[in-house]
């Protein structure tokens, strides 16, 4: 299975991209007050762990408030999958009214993680604004009209196939991002 | 290991130790839930369960409700006393009416030992045992355990001591199976007329001696004297009762290292436990309430889910 994976994106390009993430954040919410960085548990919370140390890096600001959001309870396909879901944690010490929400996912597929995402927050108060930022977005495989304000990549690939993020030093030896042509079992994280 | 290995929650017997676990990591999340703001989850949106109460209960019956509601299923509520059972309904027939209204899971409590496992045999849905008679509490069981786990940290090798009657006793069976399988000691502690026979053959020692009890054991988890069940005299006075394996302040003082105290509730103060015992800090009995309702929705949770693999 891992010898057909095609290399979507690695090493410097994988660098830039973030960097370029990084940077266009900056552009639009500049010092970050008032704002959290969200990430969606638990692939997302990895790239948003990389994300935030990265922005914390680049702007001098220590304590950009980061959270760790599980949606598991709020997905719409439970029950409905052949494997049971398993939940993380939710790292949430914060509440998010009046503030402006960056949710961080890594690959952008259907959209209902986001749309169960989306009512999550909701339970920790009513956010000013919500943007989404999105590694890869692979947009022909929409379910729901949901769109992310930021793209690291977008992969156009058949319905049937995988897009997975790796990261150093949790999953991986390098940053890569891996396209399997048919669906990797879901045991695998 | 994702899913349980069973349909329904019967008793502990049938758990195997990596189905205690799982709902102790999914009580674990769940816990996290109920510190929230807002304490309710979407989950099981498109689940109805019945809650049938055979027998009279607060505790149980409020934790199960509760769990429910936060995780947004649809409910109803049957208790005996004011329901066609008293017109002379079988067992099983007001079970299939009530599923009849396409009820997925039932939670149910009822004096007769094995109630839940004749249901198990005749109908579909679902089936979480909240009690039958003095045979299984196992919802309780997880909740001591999982507070026990809270406290000390993975139950290998603690051990533990059930004080009081044991023989009418659901969550003391309930509690020793389950702290076996998690890999504890247990003994039990009373008076000899209310501890089994052979209650050794299911991993339990037993102790006569309340003292001796205490500076063995980590945890002292204390029951009440069932006088509802008791149909012949088994002690000659609840104040000789109390005198003997009564815990108190005193008892407790005399023991040189700290021992959680637990009790599944309702407490008879002054018999089986003193006051100033039951709200000292070394009680963590409202823990028990508290982590009840998270059990309790890792177990509905964990359940439905199996639900929809059959159907």
């Amino acid at each position: 299975m891992e010898k057909k994976a095609r290399t979507i994106l690695q090493g410097l390009q994988f660098k830039l991209t973030l960097d370029r993430l990084c940077h266009q954040l900056i552009e639009e919410y500049q010092s970050f007050e008032n704002t959290c960085l969200i990430g969606v548990q638990d692939r997302g919370a990895r790239f948003a762990e990389r994300l935030h140390a990265n922005l914390q890096d680049i702007v001098g600001i220590p304590n950009i408030e980061f959270g760790k959001l599980d949606v598991t309870f709020y997905r719409d396909d439970f029950r409905r999958r052949s494997t049971p879901l398993i939940a993380s944690k939710t790292e949430m010490d914060f509440s998010i009214e009046g503030k402006k929400v960056v949710l961080i996912d890594d690959v952008l597929y259907s959209g209902r993680t986001i749309r169960a995402a989306l009512d999550a927050l909701q339970d920790y108060g009513r956010p000013k604004t919500v943007q989404l930022v999105a590694l890869v977005d692979r947009r022909f495989n929409r379910h729901l009209p949901i769109q992310a304000d930021y793209i690291g990549i977008t992969v156009d690939a058949l319905n049937e196939a995988y897009v997975r993020v790796d990261w150093e030093g949790l999953n991986s030896k390098k940053d890569q991002i891996l396209l399997f042509p048919k669906k990797e079992p879901e045991n695998l994280k | 290991m994702s899913q349980l290995s069973t349909r329904h929650l019967i008793g502990i017997k049938f758990l195997k130790p990596e189905d205690i676990q799982l709902i102790f990591e999914t009580a674990d999340k769940f816990k996290e839930v109920l510190n929230r703001p807002i304490k309710k989850v979407p989950s099981l949106r498109d689940v109805t369960i019945a809650n049938l109460f055979f027998e009279n209960s607060t505790r149980t019956r409020i934790s199960f409700e509760l769990a429910e509601k936060r995780l947004s299923a649809d409910v109803v509520n049957f208790s005996a006393s004011s329901s066609s059972v008293k017109k002379g309904e079988t067992l099983l027939d007001t079970v299939n009416n009530i599923l009849a209204m396409k009820v997925d899971l039932v939670v149910m409590r009822h004096p007769a030992p094995g109630a839940h496992i004749f249901l198990s045999k005749h109908i579909d849905a679902n089936i979480i045992n909240a009690g039958d008679g003095t045979h299984e509490h196992p919802t309780q069981a997880l909740l001591d355990a999982y507070s026990m786990r809270e406290k000390l940290g993975d139950l290998r090798g603690k051990k533990i001591v059930i004080f009081g009657d044991i023989l009418h006793s659901r969550v003391a069976l309930s509690n020793i199976f389950c702290l076996n399988k998690l890999g504890a000691k247990v003994k039990v502690c009373g008076p000899p007329t209310l501890i089994p026979k052979y209650i050794h053959r299911i991993g339990a020692e037993v102790e006569y001696d309340v003292n001796k009890a205490l500076a063995w054991c980590d945890v002292a988890n204390v029951l009440r004297i069932q006088l509802e069940r008791q149909d012949i005299k088994y002690f000659p006075s609840l104040r000789e009762y109390s005198r003997s394996f009564g815990i108190n302040k005193k008892l407790l003082d005399r023991v040189d290292k700290p021992i959680y105290i637990m009790h599944p509730g309702p407490i008879n103060r002054g018999v089986e436990l003193t006051s100033d015992v039951a709200d000292s800090k070394q009680s963590i009995i409202l823990q028990q309430v508290e982590n009840g309702v998270a059990i309790r929705m890792a177990v509905l949770y964990l359940l439905a889910e199996k639900r929809s693999h059959n159907s």
